[in-house]
């Protein structure tokens, strides 16, 4: 079986005819324009880069060839679990790209960027209410970075008190950069068990807890998209032996306006702008990382600090107890002012309805689907819902071979195989941008791949058969690593 | 709501269907103690308009480097973005598509990160460029880490010549593995060979410099990557690639890694960020590298395709045991940088070297007929430049700022050794008209 | 159908050992193997360096997953498989012969006693392997 179109496989290099440009730069207005006479020979390279030499006709339908290689929310439903792929409101990029945002540098006099530093001022203002914290730092360039922050935030808390503790406790069902960010920041990581709905186990945590022990780092809704409905008790242990309480914020979009991490005994959360707050994850990045904690951790925030002092907004650097910086600057602007821009467009009520109707919709789904895939967990979900694709591996699909199927069907695949303690996991996060036609076309597309693998498991085999490639060879790509184009090639 | 698509007849309608009579029932896991009993204290919702109106307000109070002539460096840099760029990354296939999980489904984003990753290969002469990290400080702090995992050596030696944020950013990464940080003065603007052999030792992983450095100073490559090799430690780079068009790659000059910031390849200044951490560095080190790696491969019917790979480094699979705690990367700037480097290309790129390094000494030249205005390193600059003043740099500053001109980077913040200096950076964007008004405009500032 | 050669001695953690006089060849099951799927890279120690029996060794990866090695003796690493960097697959498709990882010289010949059997290895892996 082969591709229903020919693809189209050029690389920009292979477009390249000597001589042909794209580029339109002034002639030197200076004199002695000639580095040569500038600087000295050893500093200049003897041979020019091997880079493409292409027109801008080039450029451009080579660029918007490969673009319509991709599937993205703009053109596809996009239900990867845990990444919330909700609409990009365009109003957004254009706040983005005003002048006074877009070609501000960073090190412009603090009496020239007073507009950048109110919208950041406000912007933290603003999630430190939706999440109920005391401070928040917008300069975390992800949520890698968040959690990284907020460790070593913690970490910086414990010392001050005279404390060096070890340990920070992650539950089994964790995303893989609660770990790694903890392990980073010089921690033990301890891997508590969940339990079958992915909730906490009580007696498991309980025997984990002592005095050498950091923090707790949980996600909230958990990774099985389940309210931790006994988070009070779980925080007051943690409290009891002075350990820190971590939210992992990328399911905030669960509850926005109904609950929030500050009043759940959370010590520290982060925020993952580009999940939540409709910053484009733009093929796979930039994020934005924010940080939001209780008054406690506030002598460790990363520095600069955006304060107002009467009138004026400035950078305050004074924080001698500060875990220091994480990026060069102040933060993903571009990405706070997106951020900014739809909070402000929303509106409390906004928010609210965001939340109400990212659960409805999960719920939606995850009924009309119960008859045919198995739940990983019983009652209603929050804003996503993990099924698992036991019935189907026992009849040879996998939920790998349903994602292919999916992509067929024109649907980009949920996550797969997060959480780990989910049996061929399928996570699925419609978010509320989505209608319910849209959901019933993916449902049905859903059902129908059940009852392929019943009586048709090849065609979901073969999958994919529409898209510019087929399966790819994965394990050829890691034994014979090839990671740039050669002249030669 | 518009970005909201159900009408309250759809949610009932889908209510019935699930069996709950309200939302609220979906809720029914959350204690009633946890639930918020008022409207969040957020300011009421704007319609687009009156948003627009807000924003143009607040961005009205900024210098942009439209109405400014910018003459900032130190990181950021005001290089022309052509016009293709824009368009072409809000097509939103680029810009509203994920992480390429997917790979069947992807391949216009991962076909577009193995050209930036070619590029950037190319252009910092090392063998292997990874998929961006978030920013040039970011990627030291990273390049940091590999340095002490592949060596088992536990102290970094960074030149006094490296951006002091970035080196905070470091300082910041090593408290956990616990790492030590010993510094390497400069000597005329540059790194001190004999003071840097002096501060080696069987401990040091990774010798650091900046190229150019951040007084705007050539500093000598190769020597250094001789001394840091001759004491056993990998020697790492910061080279922002902008540059390297016309500079000699770190990576024929000895260098184990390199690192840079990116930014300057179609990326919007933005007041810092989002930024574009480069990393580069041998073949050998591959498996060691953080960040993500597109690799090329086939498909089930032979044709080529691409996809991530290398992925067992990586925090979904190694968990605490990952080289970094990195999930994203920078994908939509890394995207801009293809495209600028597309445009550009082998000989614009070159071409934009050219036309900075000459504006800078033409600028180097005016500034410095000023009586009191020197230049306060005698090593070779390439498009930024130390200036001593004689009058206090932030008062100068200031008084420029109103000919419209953002006169360039104070250091006394980062050093009190250098409170009379200012770093003024030139790009190509720079005219000569610009620069004459300058010149006139410090003249009078300090006369 | 299990592929768990008599000879041979073996770890919980699915490496085997066969032991050639004072030194013992190491390498991984046929179940393990099975279980990660195609190998991609092993990450192993340089001759002349030291193991400790039942600490880590080394790294096993494939595309998906990536899985700690344990020696089953402690000593001084003799021999490393040169063909193992070019040729992961060997792993794969000949676990017990050309896919064999390292020789042991035994620092405590008596390590091998805490192996198991190749019939209690056999009941581990029906029994799913854990």
């Amino acid at each position: 079986m082969h591709a229903a179109k020919p693809a189209y496989d050029k690389l920009i290099f292979e477009l390249s005819s000597p001589g042909r440009f794209a580029y339109s730069l002034p002639e030197s207005d200076v004199p002695d324009g000639d580095p040569a006479a500038l600087l000295p020979k050893a500093h200049l390279r003897d041979h020019p880069a091997e880079l493409p030499e292409v027109s801008e006709v080039d450029v451009i339908r080579h660029y918007s060839r490969l673009s319509q290689m991709n599937y993205g929310v703009d053109t596809h439903f996009y239900p990867l679990g845990s990444c919330t792929m909700k609409y990009n409101p365009k109003i957004n990029e254009d706040m983005a790209r005003l002048q006074g945002f877009a070609r501000l540098h960073p090190l412009a006099p603090e009496a020239a960027s007073q507009g950048a530093l109110q919208l950041m001022h406000e912007l933290a203002r603003d999630l430190a209410e939706i999440s109920g914290m005391d401070e928040v730092s917008l300069q975390p360039a992800a949520g890698a970075q968040g959690e990284l922050a907020g460790v070593l935030m913690i970490r910086a808390y414990h010392l001050a008190r005279g404390e060096r503790r070890h340990k920070v406790l992650i539950p089994d069902s964790a995303h893989g950069t609660n770990p790694a960010s903890t392990a980073l920041a010089g921690f033990s990581v301890v891997e508590l068990k969940s339990e079958a709905n992915g909730d906490v186990d009580l007696v498991d945590l309980e025997r984990h807890l002592d005095e050498d022990v950091a923090a707790f780092m949980i996600t909230q809704p958990n990774t099985l998209g389940l309210f931790e409905s006994r988070i009070h008790q779980i925080t007051e242990l943690c409290h009891a032996k002075g350990v820190q309480v971590y939210m992992d914020g990328a399911n905030f979009n669960a509850i926005l306006g109904i609950t929030r991490p500050g009043d759940l005994g959370f010590d520290v959360c982060h925020f993952n702008l580009h999940k939540t707050f409709t910053t484009p994850h733009g093929g796979g990045g930039p994020g934005s990382g924010p940080v939001g904690i209780k008054a406690h951790l506030g002598p460790f925030l990363p520095t600069p600090v955006v304060v107002k002092r009467e009138d004026a907004y400035a950078l305050d650097w004074s924080r001698p107890q500060s875990i220091g910086k994480l990026q060069a600057f102040w933060g993903n602007f571009g990405m706070l002012v997106r951020a900014y821009t739809y909070i402000r467009t929303m509106g409390p009520d906004g928010l609210r309805a965001v939340s109400e109707n990212a659960v409805l919709n999960a719920n939606y789904i995850l009924k009309r689907l119960e008859g045919h895939y198995d739940r990983s967990a019983p009652g209603p979900c929050m804003h996503e819902c993990v099924l698992s694709a036991r019935r189907q591996k026992r009849l040879g699909v996998t939920a790998l071979d349903i994602a292919k199927r999916l992509l067929d069907l024109g649907f980009y695949a949920p996550s797969t195989y997060f959480p780990l303690i989910v049996e061929e996991a399928l996570m699925i996060e419609p978010t509320e941008t989505e209608s319910k036609e849209t959901l019933d076309q993916f449902c049905d597309a859903m059902i129908q791949i059940a009852r392929e693998a019943e009586t048709s498991a090849d065609v979901i085999h073969q999958a994919p058969v529409t898209t510019p490639v087929r399966r790819l060879d994965q394990t050829r790509a890691a034994r014979q690593p090839v990671l740039r184009w050669h002249p030669s090639s | 709501m518009r970005y909201i698509s159900n009408t309250s007849a759809q949610q009932k309608e889908m209510l019935g269907i699930i069996g709950a009579s309200s939302i609220e029932d979906l809720l029914v896991r959350i204690p009633a103690k946890a639930r918020l009993s008022r409207p969040l204290n957020l300011p009421r919702a704007m319609a687009e308009t009156e948003l627009v109106r807000h924003l143009q307000r607040l961005s009205g109070l900024n210098a942009g480097a439209d109405d400014y002539a910018c003459f900032l460096g130190a990181g950021s840099y005001d290089h022309a973005i052509p016009s293709p760029i824009n368009h072409l990354i809000s097509r939103g296939e680029f810009f509203t598509a994920y992480t390429p999980y997917q790979p069947e489904a992807s391949q216009g984003t991962l076909r577009s990160i193995f050209e930036y990753q070619t590029m950037m290969a190319e252009l910092t002469g090392m063998d292997v460029a990874n998929a961006s990290i978030y920013d040039a400080a970011s990627s030291l702090a990273e390049a940091t880490q590999m340095a002490h995992s592949v060596t088992g050596r536990d102290t970094l030696v960074i030149s006094r010549g490296v951006n002091p944020l970035y080196r905070q950013v470091v300082e910041t990464y090593v408290e956990g593995p616990g790492l030590r940080i010993k510094s390497a003065p400069l000597g005329e603007g540059v790194t001190d060979a004999d003071a840097l052999r002096k501060t080696l030792s069987k401990h040091t992983a990774a010798v650091v410099i900046q190229y150019p450095n951040f007084f705007g100073s050539l500093e000598e490559v190769r020597a250094i990557a001789d001394i840091a090799h001759e004491a056993g430690a990998l020697l790492v780079v910061v080279a922002d690639p902008i540059n390297l068009g016309l500079l000699t790659p770190p990576g024929a000059s000895g260098a184990d890694i390199v690192v840079g910031e990116g930014q300057g390849l179609g990326v919007p200044m933005s007041f810092g960020g989002p930024n574009l951490g480069v990393f580069a560095a041998k073949q050998e080190l591959v498996r060691r590298m953080p960040g993500r790696l597109v690799g090329a491969t086939v498909d089930v019917d032979g044709q080529r395709g691409f996809v991530l790979t290398l992925q067992t480094r990586e925090q979904h699979i190694r968990r605490e045991k990952a080289t970094s705690n990195i999930c994203t990367n920078v994908a939509l700037c890394a995207l801009m940088a293809t495209i600028y480097v597309a445009i550009l290309g082998k000989r614009g790129l070159r071409r934009v070297g050219e036309l900075s390094t000459a504006k800078a000494h033409y600028a180097a030249r005016e500034l410095t007929k000023i009586p009191g205005v020197s230049l306060r390193f005698a090593a070779p600059f390439f498009k930024e430049f130390t200036l001593r003043l004689p009058k206090s740099p932030d008062r100068v500053i200031k008084r420029l700022l109103k000919d419209r001109l953002l006169a360039g980077v104070p250091l006394k913040g980062f050093d009190r050794a250098y409170k009379d200096c200012l770093l003024v950076a030139v790009t190509e964007k720079r005219t000569k008209e610009e620069i004459d008004a300058y010149a006139a405009a410090l003249a009078a500032a300090v006369a | 159908m299990a592929n768990v050669p008599a000879e041979l001695k073996y770890t919980r953690e699915h490496e085997w050992a066969k032991v050639e006089g004072e030194r013992a060849r190491i390498g991984i099951t046929a179940f393990a193997q099975e279980q990660l799927g195609d190998v991609v890279f092993v990450e192993l120690p340089k001759v002349g360096a030291r193991v400790t029996a039942m600490k880590t060794f080394g790294v096993v990866e494939s595309v998906k997953a990536v899985s700690d090695l344990f020696a089953p003796v402690g000593g001084e690493v003799v021999e490393v498989n040169a063909e193992l960097p070019k040729k992961p697959e060997l792993v794969n498709s000949d676990p017990y012969g050309k896919g064999w990882m390292l020789v042991i010289k035994m620092s405590n010949p008596k390590d091998v006693d805490g192996l198991m059997s190749a019939a209690d290895y056999e009941k581990l892996t029906a029994g799913g392997g854990h």
